[in-house]
């Protein structure tokens, strides 16, 4: 009897929680869902009541639209080519400082990590004024050499998150590899680097995410149409366009497939990037 | 001897990437930034020194003062909800059920979707006459919705909606990750000492992960003052400078209308602000952060 009570209380604690979890799961959806039905729908079909789900003519012409009125392709190509070389570049230079900080003496080692650390509480708005003035006098404003080269000079928070990953490495391997002669820099490569795969991942998606979807810079330093990245792209449609809600959605939802595909396909280093960023010391 | 020297400037070679960041991008660019602040400069012409004069113009005008109230009262709006609903939805997750995965997944699609992509969806949504949100509030709950962005009562809340929704899944997955390090044996003992599933939340859960709500508390501080995409694809601060805050209003000044002394003044009074209550929490940290 006592059993049975049990379980049925379960039941109904289960049948709650699910309800509750698929009504979230629906608000959460539901803006997605609406956005992939608008770009469906033929232009003017928009302004009906009551809105169609579903609509009931399905239409690509906005797709269609969308490559033709705007420089969708190039924008596309733009933001591929700066969110890769600045997602490696992050990584690379990261990854060597993190390795001085994780395994080398020198002077002032301490002093150095602790204001790199402390750079993670600036808010960008102090940063991006200098930044704008020194990309000018480098002749960099309007290219998209501006974007990627900051990413190359290391960052305070994937230097923090390799030498955590570093210093966890054993150093026999090291010590063993020093006494076969092995230069620091092929230590780095075939023992550091080789053994942090997955943290490496992890920082990749982590910064493939940032500058996939960073509109601040762009909008800042980019003005010429050729070199603008799909986030200014898009924002550019609604200042043209502030109606043509169909052609917008169909722009959003291109510009979601390529990190959509990396989370479907990598989900798990997604998740640890997140998580990785509550990893306390 | 060659070779010591080398020896020891090795790290310097591994270091030389970061150590010109810092002194260019970030902590070179926080001095060039307090001394431009000091400046009357449209980057054109050179650089005229004023002294204080920035700082006194900004706390003696009124829309700077509407900027503050607004900047706060985003804040204020934005992060108690940003905190509470993903701890619930985290500790709802954090069970051994089928399909758990699968909610994980579609609550974090929001995360990873640009800003720009959500808030032109929810600038959609949020359309008076023919948007989504007005439709389902008449069908099924018969009210009449406001006009969301376009009315200076509703602009802000409806900003602080969408960014609620589009970091839930960011603050769960903290939360989730800080879930699963308690050990199931604490929760075994409190249940042999009867204690109730409210009882052994308060109890165990809330003081247990409270490190990671502490982490999570700071960051969402920190990210509502600085709050720029939303305001620049929704409302571009109006109606009425009712969205405009402080951030945004510094993009304006700097690369709208060249003011680059007076917005680099800007940006430290918002240093100075997030600096200050960040501080704060971290006195205040010892009343209710435990560490283990």
């Amino acid at each position: 009897m006592h059993k049975m009570k049990y379980k049925i209380s379960t039941y109904i604690k289960n049948f709650l929680l699910y309800s509750f979890l698929i009504i979230l799961a629906i608000i959460m959806i539901a803006p997605f869902i609406w956005m992939i039905s608008t770009s469906l729908k033929e232009t003017g079909a928009i302004f009906t009541l009551p809105p169609e789900i579903i609509p009931s003519n399905i239409s690509l012409n906005n797709y269609k639209e969308i490559f033709e009125r705007i420089p969708f392709l190039n924008f596309t190509k733009n933001s591929i080519i700066i969110t890769i070389s600045a997602s490696i570049g992050q990584v690379v230079s990261c990854s060597l400082a993190a390795y001085a900080f994780a395994r080398m003496k020198f002077k002032g080692s301490k002093v150095l990590y602790y204001i790199l650390l402390s750079t993670m509480m600036i808010p960008s708005q102090v940063t991006i004024i200098p930044t704008f003035i020194i990309m000018n006098k480098l002749g960099l404003v309007d290219t998209h050499l501006a974007l990627i080269l900051p990413a190359c000079l290391g960052g305070a928070f994937g230097t923090f998150l390799l030498r955590q990953f570093f210093s966890s490495i054993p150093k026999d391997l090291e010590d063993a590899a020093k006494i076969d002669g092995c230069g620091s820099l092929r230590i780095f490569y075939h023992i550091f680097l080789i053994q942090s795969k997955p943290v490496l991942a992890t920082l990749f998606i982590f910064a493939f995410m940032f500058y996939w979807n960073d509109l601040l810079s762009p909008v800042i330093f980019l003005s010429s149409l050729d070199k603008m990245t799909l986030t200014v792209g898009l924002a550019s449609i609604q200042g043209i366009n502030y109606d043509r809600f169909d052609l917008m959605m169909a722009g959003s939802f291109l510009s979601m497939i390529p990190i959509l595909i990396l989370f479907v396909f990598a989900q798990k280093f997604f998740i640890k990037s997140i998580v990785s960023t509550g990893l306390k010391e | 001897m060659i070779k010591r020297w080398l020896y020891k400037l090795e790290p310097y070679f591994y270091l030389a990437p970061t150590i010109i960041g810092l002194l260019l991008f970030s902590a070179g660019a926080v001095i060039m930034s307090f001394l431009i602040s000091f400046t009357k400069w449209d980057v054109i012409n050179p650089p005229k020194f004023i002294g204080f004069q920035n700082y006194l113009i900004i706390f003696q005008s009124e829309l700077f003062w509407k900027i503050f109230g607004n900047t706060f009262y985003y804040v204020i709006l934005n992060v108690p909800p940003s905190i509470v609903i993903p701890l619930i939805i985290a500790v709802l997750l954090n069970q051994k059920l089928k399909g758990i995965n699968i909610f994980r997944s579609i609550y974090f699609l929001p995360v990873i979707s640009s800003i720009v992509a959500i808030a032109l969806v929810w600038s959609w949504l949020y359309n008076p006459e023919f948007g989504l949100i007005n439709y389902v509030l008449k069908k099924f709950f018969n009210i009449d919705g406001p006009r969301w962005l376009e009315d200076e009562n509703w602009a802000m809340p409806a900003m602080v909606i969408m960014n609620v929704w589009k970091s839930m899944g960011y603050n769960m997955v903290l939360f989730l990750a800080s879930l699963q390090n308690i050990p199931d044996s604490l929760y075994e003992v409190s249940e042999i000492d009867g204690a109730s599933g409210i009882k052994k939340f308060f109890n165990i859960t809330l003081p247990l992960i409270s490190p990671t709500t502490f982490f999570v508390f700071i960051i969402t501080i920190i990210s509502s003052f600085q709050v720029f995409e939303q305001t620049y694809i929704l409302t571009k601060g109006g109606p009425a400078n009712s969205t405009l805050t402080l951030s945004y209003y510094i993009y304006q000044n700097a690369f709208l209308y060249l003011r680059m002394g007076y917005s680099s003044a800007l940006s430290y009074i918002l240093f100075g602000i997030i600096f200050i209550i960040t501080l704060l929490q971290f006195k205040y940290q010892k009343k209710w952060v435990h560490y283990t």
